[in-house]
């Protein structure tokens, strides 16, 4: 691998200042699990790592305020051991629990995951199904924005020069709210995946869904928000009807292409699959809740 | 003495821990790219981009000045090696060819082909110096496919190849390199005789052997041209005599020894990196570590070809198949050699066809050199013949277990390519295959069975072994076969039975080129089987020695002398009343009776004995994904003798795993310059543990006379089955043949929905 | 370029090492430690033959820099044993002939001792799951989760479950 600076600051402004600092291309490192892959490949070739794990905070998962607060540096392995967060975002937990194999969840992070804005990211869907906000930090002050907001296309994120992200804000489940996530892949592991899809439904006591939101990765250049999908489940149950509503809006929202994981019409066809599949889990668990 | 009585062994067909196995499982083996030599330096390959160029020149003075570089090398370095000179003895490889395919002279011929290579003081010096090489290309078009390979006016990769095989002889030159042809009857008759005709088309992807370890070596020239090349590879003789061929040094100024080797499956019968790292050292004047990379080790190693196979089956309405024809077509890749002749007669051999043809084309295109994959050939060749056989049972209404019953090959049967075949185990398989409780186990919804059998081969060969006792009465047996699945167990397993001593009292030892006499490679199945005539004549060897030397110490003659259970006994009361004496004794009194107890054996060994599978697999299908699960499945296969039954078992569990990898999810995938798209074990999906159930396994066992315990070679036949019997699994699960591997899940989603689509219209 | 000072714990042993920035913890173990058990297959995570544990949870060595490993502990596949008693998956992919070339095995290893210090009534679908990450060519995985299986029973035997 070609010769690279890294520095581990200890609090986030020294981040910030380190990074406002160099000289040449600064890439930020958590678990590292995309970085070095690309740094290893020549894809990208920085001047300079800014490790931050070593600033308190980045790494941990506490309650605070109506919200799940997760240090942007929080590995995988850490999320799926979290029986209250796993308990009110499953989805999010199986996110981030697909990425890769057990050793990739032992360092991948949800900050990593974003900003590296794949299309594909496994744990994108379900953490913008949940209107999670993220706190980023810079030389400007710190700032919050919604998950959403931060990708822009595959690679690219709205992040300025110099900004990192610090923590994910997660706001807590109502009653009888709950999420799924699904994805679609060649072998039952190690895949990135072809389609992937998380829904956020709340149900109100007797089932009827009364706000959802549906979110669909690997299908177009950034993952997207189908608001078609949502409006397709307020209002009803998760019957065959509404399924079929639900299938043919997920359908339509693809704009996928076709590269050596998959096809257009094979990601188009199961984005409806998965669509079905992961509202339905996710109806059952919020019933439950 | 015959070994061949099972009751009475007392080693082979044992299950004892590998000798080599304690350094495995904590780390202390040492691999192609574990070894370290002083002042050594590392080297790097830049290689071409192209899928098809001219090298119109390159220039090396900017990486030669960058500090740290002290070896730079391209063709030019190399000698020419010409069509005279392009056979080491016995050995298969056309080095005219390999040496061209290890560094590009006048053409880059696929994308990844080494023009160049740079010996550095550090992977980081090395890798900068790469970027420092400027090559100049006039690039050519390129082609991929077979038959636009084949096509009139396609780009040409060599303009000295004609094809060989055809009448008149061609005088324009051609990227088909030869036709082969086997007959057998007469076709035509054949399918004029029969009640039924079908005819299908089968093609598949290339596939790597996906061994875990990338290519390695260290190699060492000293200034008066002395060599040791530490490497991990399939036969240290092997790398000795190509390197020595490709470089141009005598082979006795090579030492060659085997590093501990992670994986080949034939992937690793040739050389790549151990020439360029010979170079280098040579240059530089330091040994020089080569390691491939992943992306390299895809993008210039010859994987198995892709292919088309054309088969055409007709038959009785009863079942007996009159005539069997297949036409198959293989990717060489770069340069000829593809193994179509083995698929064309492999596909067919399980079989009593009584007419029969099968012609095969070896088809050049812009794709790394293809290498030998476990069976090579036979694996595509039985995925078309076997997919097909399945096909003629559903139009006959005939169970594909009975169609194969009816037509499977038997005692003094004659295989289409001309052998009789003599103590075979394929009736036995099928016969095992009907015992299974698989075979009657229920199904459910969206599962289906399918069921298909395969041969292969197997190999003899020159190979030497040498036993020595010790004076403690240890013994040390030195074999010349780098172990890939626990061979040398196996080997100090026989030495032990023939010895009449416990396993734990003898050590292999596998040996360097300068410790051991030739010994081909590790490969064609070949190695318990010459690998162990040759321990097991050297063990008996020793016995005589023992007996002799008893004689010596009763003052006996040696006739008087029995060898039972490791120890020597007078033959007889006749003989004289003396207390056995056991190899402990023997050896620590050998200088005293006659000098060292020892014995080397060299042997071309002969009679393989072929082997036959017969496969069943249950898949369960996502009809909305087109995903499929493995369920179960079972591998039965004849193996003459179990030596080592876990390493039998092992070889057919991992045979097995490979070939649903190859079914389901493995290919190479190029873009429209002849770049590939997926160097990387991301995108070029094997199987993961999560993927595969537990593999059942039923070792059928026919003695093959001509080896002192049975043995018939059982590494490769396991790959044969499998993506046929995944195919036929698929079918029975929902209606659809997929004839394309590999039968990914958009493949069947989009075979699923056609299928919904006729049956809405019917 | 300067390199940088690293302390840290391998194998329950204080180390002490230098390394540039870049440098993997893989290439640290094998070209700095002369630790070569753990193997590079991929350098890209996909493979698992780097496999290590770092503070309790595997991780790929090829996808960390040396420079992480700072006050760390760090086990390899050199430290599962103690002494020249072999931890009880070691001898169990021993008697199951759960190794053929070897090569995957010490990556397979590691990952299959976390597994068990995890938990260690794992089904043999949570096994493989786990292992999804360790890639193995030559074995099929059928006699590596008879081995881990059975690596299980005997451990939780030992401690009286």
């Amino acid at each position: 691998m070609p010769r690279v600076n890294y520095e581990a600051p200890t609090s986030v402004d020294e981040a910030v200042k380190v990074l406002a600092g160099a000289s040449g291309l600064a890439k930020v490192l958590s678990g590292g699990t995309d970085l070095l892959v690309q740094l290893r490949s020549g894809r990208i070739k920085p001047d300079l790592i800014v490790d931050t794990k070593r600033i308190p905070g980045l790494i941990g998962i506490r309650e605070e305020g109506g919200f799940f607060i997760v240090g942007a540096a929080t590995p995988g392995v850490m999320l799926s051991s979290n029986v209250a967060l796993e308990h009110a975002w499953p989805g999010i937990v199986e996110g981030a629990d697909l990425i890769g194999s057990t050793q990739i969840q032992g360092r991948a992070s949800l900050a990593g995951n974003l900003c590296n804005a794949s299309p594909a990211a496994d744990s994108v869907p379900a953490v913008i199904a949940a209107r999670t906000t993220v706190v980023i930090a810079g030389p400007a002050g710190r700032r919050e924005a919604l998950a959403e907001s931060i990708c822009t296309g595959p690679g690219r994120t709205s992040l300025a020069k110099g900004e990192f992200i610090v923590e994910f804000k997660i706001p807590k489940p109502k009653p009888h709210q709950c999420d799924a996530y699904l994805r679609f892949i060649p072998r039952t592991e190690m895949d990135i995946a072809v389609v992937g899809c998380g829904v956020n439904v709340t149900l109100d006591a007797g089932g009827t869904c009364t706000d959802a939101r549906v979110v669909l990765g690997a299908v177009a250049p950034t993952t997207v928000i189908v608001e078609d999908a949502a409006k397709a489940l307020i209002g009803h149950k998760l019957d065959a009807p509404t399924l079929a509503a639900l299938d043919a809006a997920a359908q339509k929202a693809c704009k996928p292409i076709t590269d050596k994981r998959g096809t257009i019409e094979y990601r188009t066809k199961i984005a409806g699959v998965l669509a079905r599949r992961t509202a339905a889990i996710a109806f059952e668990r919020a019933a439950a809740r | 003495m015959s070994y061949l009585d099972k009751a009475a062994l007392k080693v082979v067909g044992t299950r004892p821990i590998r000798p080599d196995g304690v350094d495995k499982v904590t780390g202390r083996a040492n691999f192609g790219a574990d070894t370290v030599m002083p002042g050594m330096l590392w080297g790097k390959i830049k290689r071409s981009p192209h899928a098809h160029a001219r090298v119109l020149g390159i220039n090396t003075a900017k990486a030669l000045a960058l500090p740290g570089v002290r070896a730079v090398i391209t063709g030019a370095d190399f000698p020419i090696v010409t069509a005279e000179h392009a056979h080491v003895g016995a050995a298969p490889a056309n080095l005219r060819d390999l040496s061209r395919n290890v560094i590009a002279r006048d053409k880059a011929l696929y994308e990844g082909h080494a023009v160049a290579a740079v010996a550095a003081t550090s992977q980081a010096v090395a890798e900068q110096a790469l970027d420092l090489i400027e090559v100049e290309y006039q690039v050519l078009p390129h082609v991929m496919e077979i038959e636009a390979a084949m096509a009139d006016g396609a780009p040409l990769l060599h303009d000295d190849i004609f094809t060989t095989g055809i009448e008149p002889r061609p005088t324009k030159p051609s990227n088909v390199s030869k036709v082969v042809r086997f007959a057998k009857g007469d076709i035509e008759a054949g399918f004029r005789e029969a009640d039924i005709v079908i005819e299908r088309r089968y093609t598949t992807k290339p596939v790597h052997q996906g061994y875990i370890e990338p290519h390695a070596c260290l190699v060492s020239v000293s200034a008066d041209g002395q060599c040791t090349i530490w490497s991990s590879s399939q036969g240290q003789f092997m790398v000795r005599a190509y390197t020595s061929r490709i470089v141009g040094a005598d082979i006795a100024n090579i030492r060659a020894i085997p590093a501990e080797i992670g994986g080949g499956f034939g992937g690793k019968t040739i050389v790549y990196l151990e020439p360029l790292a010979y170079m280098l050292s040579k240059k530089s004047g330091r040994p020089v570590k080569m390691v491939m990379t992943r992306e390299e080790v895809f993008r210039a190693t010859g994987p198995a070809p892709g292919a088309i196979v054309e088969v055409k089956l007709g038959a009785k309405k009863d079942g007996h198949i009159t005539a069997a024809q297949s036409i198959l077509k293989y990717q060489a890749g770069a340069f000829q050699g593809s193994p179509v002749q083995q698929g064309c007669i492999c596909g067919l051999a399980v079989y009593d066809f009584p007419n029969a043809l099968t012609i095969g084309y070896d088809v050049l295109c812009n794709r790394p050199k293809v290498a030998a994959y476990r069976a090579p050939g036979a694996p595509i060749g039985s995925f078309g013949v076997e997919s097909c056989m399945d096909e003629l049972a559903d139009a006959l209404n005939i169970e594909p277990l009975k169609l194969r019953e009816i037509n499977g090959a038997k005692d003094g049967t004659k295989a289409a390519h001309g052998v009789t075949w003599v103590n075979i185990g394929y009736q036995k398989t099928l016969e095992a295959a009907r015992a299974t409780a698989h075979l009657k186990a229920p199904l459910g919804p969206n599962q289906g069975r399918g069921i298909a059998s395969g041969y292969w081969h197997n190999a003899g060969g020159e190979s030497s072994a040498a036993v020595h006792v010790n004076e403690d009465g240890t013994v040390t047996v030195t074999e010349g076969h780098p172990d890939i699945g626990g061979s040398r167990a196996s080997m100090a397993m026989m030495v032990a039975e023939v010895l009449g001593v416990p396993f734990e009292n003898v050590r292999p030892v596998v040996g360097d080129t300068a410790s051991i006499g030739f010994s081909a490679s590790t490969g064609g199945s070949r190695v318990t089987f010459a690998g162990g005539i040759a321990v097991t004549q050297a063990a008996q060897k020793v016995v005589e020695v023992l007996k002799q030397r008893a004689a010596v110490i009763w003052d006996i003659s040696p006739d008087a002398v029995e060898w039972r259970d490791g120890k020597a006994f007078p033959a007889g009361a006749n003989a004289g009343s003396f207390e056995p004496l056991d190899l402990a004794t023997i050896g620590n009194r050998s200088a005293r009776t006659g000098g060292p107890i020892s014995a080397e054996v060299q042997v071309n060994a002969q009679g393989q004995g072929p082997g036959f599978a017969t496969h069943i697999c249950d898949v369960e299908v996502d009809r909305e994904t087109g995903h499929v699960k493995i369920l179960r499945y079972t591998a039965i296969q004849d193996v003459g003798r179990a030596i080592h039954p876990s390493y039998v078992e092992g070889q057919m569990q991992g045979g097995v795993t490979q070939g649903i990898g190859w079914a389901l999810s493995e290919e190479y995938i190029y873009d429209k310059d002849g770049r590939m798209e997926n160097p990387g074990f991301l995108d070029y999906r094997i199987p993961v543990a999560s993927d595969m159930p537990m593999i059942d396994t039923v070792m059928v066992e026919v003695p093959n006379p001509r080896h002192p315990f049975g043995a018939r070679g059982v590494g490769e036949v396991p790959l044969v089955p499998p993506m046929a019997a995944v195919a036929n699994a698929i079918c029975a699960a929902t209606g659809i043949r997929l004839r394309d591997l590999p039968m990914s899940p958009p493949k069947l989603r989009a075979a699923l929905d056609e299928q919904a689509l006729r049956l809405a219209a019917e | 370029m300067s390199k940088h000072h690293v302390t840290t714990t391998i194998n329950g042993e204080p180390m002490e090492y230098l390394c540039e920035g870049q440098q993997t913890m893989l290439d640290v173990l094998r070209d700095e430690l002369g630790l070569t058990g753990s193997k590079e297959g991929c350098s890209s995570g996909d493979c698992g033959a780097c496999t290590i544990i770092v503070d309790g949870n595997i991780v790929c060595s090829c996808l960390m820099l040396g420079v992480e490993a700072e006050g760390r502990t760090i086990t390899s596949i050199e430290g599962i044993a103690n002494g020249d008693t072999l931890h009880p998956v070691q001898q169990k992919f021993l008697e199951h002939a759960a190794l053929q070339c070897g090569f995957c095995t010490p990556g397979l290893i590691v990952a299959a001792k976390a597994l068990l210090d995890n938990n260690l009534n794992p089904t043999e679908e949570e096994a493989r799951y786990w292992l999804a990450g360790n890639l193995c060519r030559c074995t099929g995985y059928d006699k590596v989760l008879r081995a881990v299986m059975d690596a299980a029973a005997v451990m939780r035997a030992a401690a009286g479950r």
